[in-house]
């Protein structure tokens, strides 16, 4: 079974490089770009059938290693 | 005094600080982060570098690592912790210290002197110096944007837990004197047991006129109290 993870910023949380990707493309004419906020993308393959279980899994690894819940949310969605 | 200095892949203060603390008459030893035991220590150092390359988040991986769980163990039984640059990064990232490292704000690698204000000199690590003196003291980092939530900074503020600000030579604190964009200038931190400190200035660097200044020497002098 396969997941995605996305980790991003919290909204309150400034992102630096977020805002120079975005001033670098309204430089390149984007004019009706309104914001961009940077993140990090995980594709995760788990060994189980049952989805509630392999969920669950995945959320656990979320919070114990790859957001920090300080400054980061996540969203996980099924592939 | 025993002293144990954790060295993780990509560490790379590693030797400046056993060479601090040796100076000081620590006896020190080198903990390879595979280690499972911990040698008896007064004083565990976390130093700085880029552990395992700053992959997902400076310090993530690093706070995972099997000897965390024996420094953790050791923190909560009152031994003194000492995180310094990625070590700080790397105890926020096991919880024993609250709060997180940001990208500097200005996106660039800072490596410089800069002035820092000692606000705490009441812990056991910051006793030497004077409440309020101004030291020079090295920076050099990527992610020293130091973040935490309004409830925490509030008990950072309530508890005297701020060990370091950073400011102007003249001792003032201000957005100009702030080199990485840290929530109110802080530049180290306490727990609330007070027997962990976490700074990203490098005193490890500033122990010997020949090559910079002595500013950092009273750090491991007050340990040593």
């Amino acid at each position: 079974m396969k997941f995605s993870v996305t980790v991003t910023l919290k909204k309150d949380v400034l992102d630096p490089q977020g805002k120079v990707v975005q001033n670098t493309l309204l430089n390149l004419g984007m004019d009706n770009l309104k914001s961009i906020r940077q993140g990090k993308f995980f594709e995760i393959e788990i060994d189980e059938k049952d989805e509630e279980v392999a969920k669950k899994r995945i959320n656990e690894m979320c919070q114990k290693l790859l957001a920090n819940l300080i400054i980061e949310d996540y969203k996980i969605n099924k592939l | 005094m025993k002293s144990s200095v954790i060295v993780f892949p990509g560490s790379n203060c590693d030797r400046d600080i056993a060479v601090a603390l040796e100076k000081m008459q620590f006896k020190n030893q080198m903990v390879w982060h595979k280690e499972t035991t911990l040698p008896k220590s007064d004083l565990i150092v976390i130093p700085g570098g880029f552990s395992y390359g700053d992959y997902l988040r400076s310090g993530a991986i690093a706070g995972k690592s099997l000897i965390i769980e024996e420094v953790i163990k050791a923190a909560n039984s009152g031994c003194f912790i000492l995180g310094i640059c990625n070590g700080f990064q790397i105890l926020t990232e096991t919880g024993l210290l609250k709060g997180t490292l940001l990208r500097n704000k200005n996106l660039k690698f800072i490596n410089r002197d800069v002035n820092i204000k000692v606000i705490n000199n009441s812990s056991k690590f910051t006793s030497k110096y004077k409440l309020g003196q101004v030291l020079k003291i090295n920076i050099a980092h990527n992610e020293g944007n130091y973040f935490t939530d309004d409830k925490h900074l509030k008990e950072l503020k309530r508890e005297n837990l701020i060990a370091f600000k950073y400011c102007d030579e003249k001792g003032k604190i201000s957005e100009d004197s702030n080199p990485n964009g840290a929530i109110e200038n802080i530049a180290g931190i306490l727990n609330a047991k007070k027997n962990i400190l976490g700074m990203m200035p490098h005193p490890e660097r500033m122990i010997d006129k020949l090559v910079s200044n002595t500013d950092g020497l009273n750090l491991f002098s007050s340990l040593l109290n």
